[in-house]
Parts: structure tokens; C-alpha cells; sequence
């Protein structure tokens, strides 16, 4: 819909090269936020420019081993996106990393409109399990790293090629939204791989899927999301299918196995103060062989709650409409829910982190940021937690 | 320059300051003495740099079934059964079972051990019906390598040292067969085509490569050219663990500290070691054993605490679980080594499994089910008052 009003306006602009804002209208949810970006748009060319990068500093430690000075540069990705005729758009979303050597499509679909409420989208989509995994540009963030549950335990950025369709209801302050896809899905790594736990992540490491399932199963990605525009929305996700490959040249060689994810998604403000809560949790059910191993748990859930208190908002350091925040992100995943057989006890395998933050906004696009991370880990057997902690600073920017 | 410029050099000094202080705040290494992890003093660079090659293959290979694991096995890395080179827990607990012959073959074609998980798709191995077997759990990793260079003259003489032991403490070393893989050292004593053995709750395996190459095969399913044999066929493999992965970790065994003791200082604990000795613990937990010579200058020619003889002793009905190892019989075990024990818990998920298979759940219980030629000295313990038992056991949780 953006795009629509951008290449009509493009008709009178005389500039040659155009900067189209993120579009903040109070008429946006999660789901559109790969649309929602600032782009830069040359003349009557239909096609829009856009992208971020983060690039950090970072000074952690564990128990008294420091890593030292570490630069990162996290990564550099390229939103090109273009309204191909009427109601028939296209965005993709290429991401470089450098530190894996990784170029990937990370989004790359094409939309057809029929209806506000019902949309085609089909290429490569993000599935739209939690907020996060649709909604995660760097420049969003207060933080240099993305929340532990979002990357650790759901395997963000989780991208797919499949198809589905989407749609968006709104009247006066109430917005309803849905997406519902099907698309390649998981592998047998998340539960056989070198993390030594359940782990959804490892399937991102198999680019195959976009080629060929491994078994033939469609992964079902389904969200229903409302919105109050006073108030704030609430997303609920399923994502779920078979993720082993039972059988291979029509020989059986395990039983279907399957994965089901559920999240919960919200984000709200309190008006007076500008408080904005960002938070999401996950549930994980994964079908464990009982003759394999405890260490691959079937059961994990975790997730974060971002807090961002604007403090300053002003012409700060020459910029216009600067702003300060303070923030803190909570975080909690227990990547291994269950008992031992062999002892009752209560399997470990957790993660805590609070991590307070400074960021500073010369303009909505751009953030520095500093945070401190005090972070636990205990192992399976839950003895005495490791330690880490330390400093990041980090800059991440559209342009 | 105005206001504005100035709070940018302020703001951009106070980022360097908490840069260059950063370490102050990362968390704190714990004390020496509370860790099992670590080398031995002064090893030379290219030692270091082969003990932390061991410690990658020890801690962070997780074998999967991509990379060989099983298909069955007990666990999936070394670090997962010997958590920071601590003991172990019940989940990560060994079974070995049937009846072992004069030539070291068990009646059953897949024992002695049982390998009681797979990998999907696989049948775990099941404990035939009857059997005697015996649990055993993961001992405390730390000074291997003192250990590997006991000479076995010194072993043999705390053997004699026994004969006339008024207590009844006998004690003999394990002989058992060797795979021929094994080098034997110069000089070795033999009976026959037997040798002491000294690694292992029943002191069955003759030096670290001999314990590595079966935990490799026998606990994760793991062939190596030393041993080829795959755990399911029975028959030989490729190797799918290089002999320079288990070198350096043969050599990161070799190269583990040996515990550090705690409050040694304190008069309980003073109090607590003469009762030990006065009551004759010390006949098979002997405190101090030698090193011979040795190309590691740490482990060259030195004088340490484990508090065992490296013999096997029988240890009564109680403890006898109708399994053989070598010439150690059923009720025959190596003497524990109580170095590192007050620091059990801290890999055990705060609770003690102690003797081999994990049964006593306080170092009180431990001593209580010592018998057979423990039986006078472990009533000696029992005959003592409520607090001098209290400070033996504080002396114990020192080491
Ligand atoms: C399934 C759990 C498990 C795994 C995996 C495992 N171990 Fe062990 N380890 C044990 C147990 C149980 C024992 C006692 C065995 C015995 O008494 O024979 C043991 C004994 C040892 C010992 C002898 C210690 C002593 O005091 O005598 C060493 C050394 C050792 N393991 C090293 C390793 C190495 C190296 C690996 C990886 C290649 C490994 N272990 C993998 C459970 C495990
Ligand atoms: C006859 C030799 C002998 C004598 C005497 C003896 N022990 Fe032991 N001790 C052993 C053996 C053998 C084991 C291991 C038994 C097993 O693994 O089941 C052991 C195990 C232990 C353990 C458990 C260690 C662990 O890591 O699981 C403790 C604690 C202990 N002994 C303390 C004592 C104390 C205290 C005394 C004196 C009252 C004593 N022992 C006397 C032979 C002896």
C-alpha cells in the first residue's frame, strides 16, 4: 500500500533522489514491517533502494576470561523493492555477513493484492512465528545483540521458500490481522547437531530447503495478530510440521517426528510517560525419540521483554528531534524443560540476562547504543552458573 | 565551538574510559582452588597449544550421527559425561554387565557395556534378562597424568605393604589383557600376557590413550584407527576420529591440574586429617604417590595428593555387583581417589553421587557402606563421636 502512494507521488517529485521516511502511520502491525522501511527512490524509477547495517564494539567476559576488544561487523543487508504494476509488488531483502561469509536472500517475495484481507504472497518468505523473526532490523533495537530467544532457540532470521496469503482488517481504532503459510521447513539437526541441545537454529545451516524438503512435509506458519491503536498489539503465532526425513526413496526409515512452535508477541506504551514494553515468548514441543538422548530436550521456552524510557527528547548535538533512552532487556530461556528418568531432577540447561542500555537517536533511523549485559548460564545438570558480562556499543542506521 | 560539541567530546571520553576499564567490569574468575579445569603449571607454549587442542576435542566435539556418533552410544561428547572434568551424574552413569573370561571376552557379544541409547531410526542396545551388571559413574578428571606416571614398582610395594595389614587391608593391583594397540612402557611387569592396570573404577585400562580409545568406541560409538570396531555391526569401520585429535586430548588428560585443597589451614580440617590417618583410611587412601620422570616439567619427578594406592580392594558384599574387570573381582574396586571431592557437587547438580556407581548420596553414606577389608577401620569411623566424624568429613570436603 505504501508503495502505491510513493510511485504517485514520485510523479510530481523533482528531486532526482528521494528519501521516503519509514512509514510510522498508526496503521501498521508486525507483519508489515518489511514494508515499512525507509527506502530511497530514484525519480520515476520504480524501484526502491534501502538497507542497514550494525557494526558493534564488544568487551565481554566469563568468569575472569575476558575476549577482549572484539569489533564486529554484524552485517550490511539490501531491501530492493518494486510495485511491478498495480496491486503486484516485490520486496526482497539480501543480507551480507561477513563474519560467515554469508550472502542470503533473506526475504525475497512476490505480493499480489486482491483485498485488503486477502493478499498472495509467495518466493522466499520470513515465517511469521513471534515478532521478532519479521521484525528484526538493527535499527529498531536498543540493543547490539538480538534477544537470546529469538536467535538461540527460534532461529531467527528463519526464512523459507513457500507461499501463503495475509490480510488486514481495520476499523476505527482496532486493527485485526492474519498470515497463514506453507513452506519448507525444519531438518533432523535440531535435534543432531554439535550444540549438544534441542536447537531449531541448526536448520537455517541447511540451504537445501530452498530447493527441496527434506521429507516432503509442508512447515504450516500461521499468526493472528490485533492491534489497538491507543493501546497496542498482541500477536499470537503457531509454526508446526514434520521435521525429520522419515523415509527416503519410499523406504521407512524412522517415524514422522514433528516440531510445533507457539509464541505470544506484544508491544504497548504508556502514553504519559513514552514507556514502550516490547516482549515475546515461545513454546517449543519437539517429538524426541525416547531411545535417543535426554540431552536433546522436548520440550523449551523462552523469551524477552525490551523496556525503552525516552528521557531526552530534543535538539541534541545539532540533530533535530533527537532522542535518549534508557532501556533494559529481560531475558529467560530454558532450553531443556523436563526431568532426568534416571533421577526425577529437574533438567538445567537455562539462560538469564538483564541487560540496561543507553541509546541515543539522532533520528528515527539511527541508533548508538550501549548496553551491559549480566548474563547466567547453568548447564544441564544445573550446577553453578557460568558467568558473562560486559560491555557492547554499537551503531546500527538505515540509510 | 559551542555547548553542543563539548558534550560530544565529553560523551565520546566517557565511552573511551569505559573501554579502557572494561575488564573491571566483566565478572571475576573463581578462585583457583574452587575449579577442576585447567593445565599444570609452566607448560611451554607449544604445550599449551597442544592442551588447548585436547580441550576442544574433550569439551566441544559433539559427535552427531553425521560425524559418526552410535548409532548407539551413552552420550555425545567427552565434556558431556565429565562436566568441567568433575564427576558425574546419574543420566551420564556407564552399565556394564555379563561375565568377562580368562581371555577378556564377555558372554555376551555386545558387552561388556551397554550402550543404551541411539540415534533416530536406531534400537538401543537392551540389558540382556538375568545378567549381572554393574553402573558406573564418571570419576573426577583431574592429575591423569600424575597418575599415568606412578611407577608400578611403587604400586606393587603398597600391594606388599598390606601382607600383614592388622586391619585386614589388603589390596592387589589389577593384571589385565591389553589391545594390542597399546605400546607397552620399558619395563612393564607382567603376569603372563597380563599388566597392572590403573585407570577406571576397577583400575582396568593400562595408560589415558587406552581409557580415551574405549570411551571413544565404547561410549559414543566413535571408531578410530586404534580401535575400528563399530559398536552396532560389530565390525571394522573407517575412523571417524583423527589420531591427532586423540593425541593432544590424550595429552590435555595428561596435562590437568590436580586439585587444589581448601581451608587447609583450618583446625577442624587439621583435626579431621589426623583422624583420618588415625583411624586408617590412609592404608588405601595413601595421600602422597610419586611421579617418575616425565618430558612435562610439572609432572617430572613430583610428590601428589591423590589419596589412593591404585590397588584394588574387595570391598564386600554390599558393594559387590557380580561384575569382573580383568583380575579385579566382583566385589574388588580401586581405591577412590578423594582429591577434588568436596568439589563434587559443583558438576554433580549440587548433590554427591558417590563410590562407582553414584549410590551414596553423602560422603557420611560413603564411608558407612565401605566393608569387606574396609570393614574394621570403617567401624573405627563409626565408633567415633558425632563431631570428630563431622570434621573428618570437613577434612574430606577440603580436598
Ligand atoms: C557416557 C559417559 C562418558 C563419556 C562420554 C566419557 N566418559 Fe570417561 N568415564 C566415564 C565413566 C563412567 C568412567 C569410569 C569408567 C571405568 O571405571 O571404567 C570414566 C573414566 C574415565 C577416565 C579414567 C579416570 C580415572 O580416574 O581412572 C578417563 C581418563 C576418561 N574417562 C576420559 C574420557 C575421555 C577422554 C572421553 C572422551 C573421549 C570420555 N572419558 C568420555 C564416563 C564417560
Ligand atoms: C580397604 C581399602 C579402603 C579403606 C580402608 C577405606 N577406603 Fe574409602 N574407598 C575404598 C574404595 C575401594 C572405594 C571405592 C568404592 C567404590 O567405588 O564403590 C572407596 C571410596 C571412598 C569414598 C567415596 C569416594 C568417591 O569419590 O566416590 C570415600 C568418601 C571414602 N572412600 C572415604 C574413606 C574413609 C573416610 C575411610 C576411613 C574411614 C576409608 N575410605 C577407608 C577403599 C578403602
Amino acid at each position: 500500500m505504501i508503495f502505491i502512494a510513493v510511485s504517485a507521488q514520485a510523479q510530481i517529485d523533482t528531486t532526482l533522489l528521494r528519501r521516503t521516511p519509514a512509514d510510522t502511520s498508526k496503521r501498521k502491525m508486525n507483519m508489515d514491517a518489511i514494508y515499512s522501511r525507509p527506502t530511497l527512490q530514484a525519480g520515476k524509477f520504480p524501484v526502491s533502494l534501502g538497507g542497514y547495517v550494525e557494526a558493534n564494539y564488544q568487551h565481554l567476559g566469563t568468569d575472569g576470561i575476558s575476549e577482549g576488544h572484539q569489533f564486529q561487523f554484524r552485517r550490511l543487508t539490501l531491501f530492493v523493492s518494486s510495485t511491478i504494476s498495480s496491486r503486484i509488488k516485490f520486496l526482497s531483502e539480501i543480507e551480507f555477513e561477513p563474519a560467515d561469509k554469508e550472502i542470503s536472500i533473506e526475504f525475497a517475495a512476490v505480493d499480489v493484492e486482491f483485498h485488503p484481507l486477502f493478499n498472495l504472497r509467495g518466493g522466499m518468505i520470513v515465517n511469521p512465528i513471534g515478532a521478532f523473526n519479521q521484525n528484526h532490523d538493527g535499527p529498531k533495537w536498543e540493543f547490539t545483540d538480538r534477544p537470546i530467544s529469538t536467535e538461540k532457540m527460534l532461529p531467527a532470521t528463519w526464512s523459507n521458500a513457500g507461499f501463503g496469503v495475509y490480510g488486514k482488517y481495520y476499523q476505527n481504532k482496532w486493527l485485526f490481522g492474519y498470515e497463514l503459510y506453507l513452506t519448507s521447513g525444519f531438518d533432523n539437526t535440531i535435534i543432531e547437531n554439535e550444540f549438544n541441545r534441542t536447537y531449531l537454529p541448526a536448520a537455517k545451516a541447511n540451504t537445501e530447503r530452498f530447493e527441496e524438503s527434506n521429507n516432503g512435509e509442508p512447515l504450516i506458519t500461521g499468526k493472528v495478530a490485533v492491534k489497538n491503536t491507543g493501546i497496542g498489539e498482541l500477536g499470537l503465532s503457531y509454526m508446526g510440521g514434520i521435521y525429520n526425513k522419515y523415509q527416503d526413496d519410499g523406504l521407512r526409515l524412522d517415524d514422522k517426528r514433528r516440531v510445533d512452535v507457539f509464541a505470544v508477541d506484544m508491544n504497548t506504551s504508556i502514553k504519559r510517560t513514552g514507556t514502550t514494553f516490547i516482549g515475546e515468548y515461545a513454546w517449543i514441543f519437539v517429538n524426541v525419540p525416547q531411545t535417543y538422548s535426554q540431552q536433546f530436550g522436548n520440550k523449551q521456552h523462552g523469551g524477552f521483554l525490551d523496556i525503552v524510557q525516552p528521557i531526552l527528547k530534543n535538539n541534541l548535538l545539532g540533530w533535530r528531534n533527537a532522542v535518549l533512552n534508557l532501556a533494559c532487556r529481560l531475558e529467560y530461556v530454558d532450553y531443556n524443560v523436563g526431568r532426568f528418568k534416571e533421577t526425577g531432577g529437574n533438567i538445567g540447561d537455562e539462560i538469564w540476562s538483564v541487560m540496561p542500555a543507553v541509546s541515543f537517536r539522532p533520528n528515527p533511523q539511527t541508533v548508538f547504543r550501549l548496553n551491559y549485559r549480566i548474563q547466567k548460564q547453568r548447564d544441564i545438570f544445573a550446577n553453578p552458573a557460568i558467568n558473562t558480562a560486559g560491555f557492547s556499543f554499537g551503531i546500527s542506521t538505515y540509510f | 565551538m559551542n555547548k553542543n560539541h563539548f558534550a560530544a567530546i565529553a560523551l565520546f571520553l566517557l565511552l573511551i574510559t569505559i573501554i579502557i576499564s572494561c575488564q573491571k567490569f566483566e565478572p571475576a574468575a573463581p578462585a583457583e582452588d574452587s575449579i577442576l579445569d585447567g593445565p599444570v603449571e609452566n607448560l611451554t607454549s607449544a604445550q599449551n597449544l597442544q592442551h588447548l587442542a585436547g580441550d576442544v576435542g574433550f569439551n566441544d566435539q559433539v559427535f552427531t550421527a553425521a560425524t559418526g556418533l552410535g548409532p548407539v552410544f551413552v552420550a555425545t561428547s567427552c565434556g558431556s559425561c565429565h562436566a568441567g572434568d568433575g564427576k558425574g551424574h546419574p543420566f551420564t552413569t556407564l552399565t556394564r554387565f555379563g561375565k568377562n573370561d580368562s581371555l577378556g571376552r564377555n558372554e555376551f557379544d555386545h558387552g561388556p557395556q551397554l550402550q543404551e541409547r541411539a540415534i533416530p531410526g536406531y534400537a538401543p542396545e537392551k540389558l540382556p534378562e538375568g545378567t549381572s551388571f554393574a553402573k558406573f559413574m564418571p570419576p573426577i578428571n583431574t592429575g591423569l597424568g600424575f597418575i599415568e606416571l606412578v611407577s608400578e614398582d611403587d604400586i606393587l610395594a603398597m600391594a606388599v605393604g598390606n601382607v600383614n595389614n592388622p586391619d585386614g587391608v589388603r589390596g592387589h593391583p589389577n593384571w589385565a589383557l591389553l589391545p594390542t594397540y597399546i605400546k607397552i612402557r620399558p619395563n612393564s611387569k607382567n603376569q603372563g600376557n597380563r599388566y597392572i592396570t590403573r585407570f577406571g573404577k576397577k583400575a582396568s585400562t593400562y595408560n589415558l590413550l587406552h581409557q580415551t580409545i574405549l570411551a571413544y568406541n565404547q561410549d559414543m560409538g566413535i571408531a578410530s584407527s586404534f580401535d575400528p570396531s563399530d559398536v552396532f555391526t560389530l565390525l571394522d569401520t573407517d575412523p571417524e576420529i583423527s589420531d591427532k585429535i586423540i593425541r593432544d586430548l590424550v595429552f590435555y588428560l595428561q596435562t590437568l591440574k590436580t586439585p587444589i585443597q581448601r581451608d587447609q589451614h583450618n583446625s577442624d580440617v587439621i583435626r579431621g586429617k589426623d583422624l583420618f590417618v588415625q583411624i586408617g583410611c590412609e592404608s588405601c587412601h595413601k595421600q602422597t604417590l610419586k611421579t617418575g620422570v616425565s618430558p612435562v616439567l610439572a609432572l617430572d619427578n613430583k610428590n601428589f595428593h591423590p589419596y589412593t594406592d591404585l590397588l584394588v580392594h574387595d570391598m564386600g558384599p554390599g558393594l559387590d555387583d557380580g561384575y569382573t574387570e580383568g583380575s579385579a573381582k566382583t566385589s574388588e574396586w580401586r581405591t577412590a581417589p578423594l582429591w577434588g571431592l568436596g568439589l563434587a557437587p559443583k558438576s554433580q547438580g549440587g548433590q554427591f553421587f558417590l563410590l562407582h556407581d553414584g549410590r551414596a548420596r553423602s560422603i557420611d553414606e560413603a564411608i558407612r557402606m565401605h566393608g569387606g577389608e574396609a570393614l574394621v577401620i570403617k567401624n573405627r569411623y563409626n565408633a567415633l563421636q558425632e563431631n570428630e566424624k563431622q570434621k573428618v568429613i570437613k577434612f574430606l570436603n577440603s580436598l
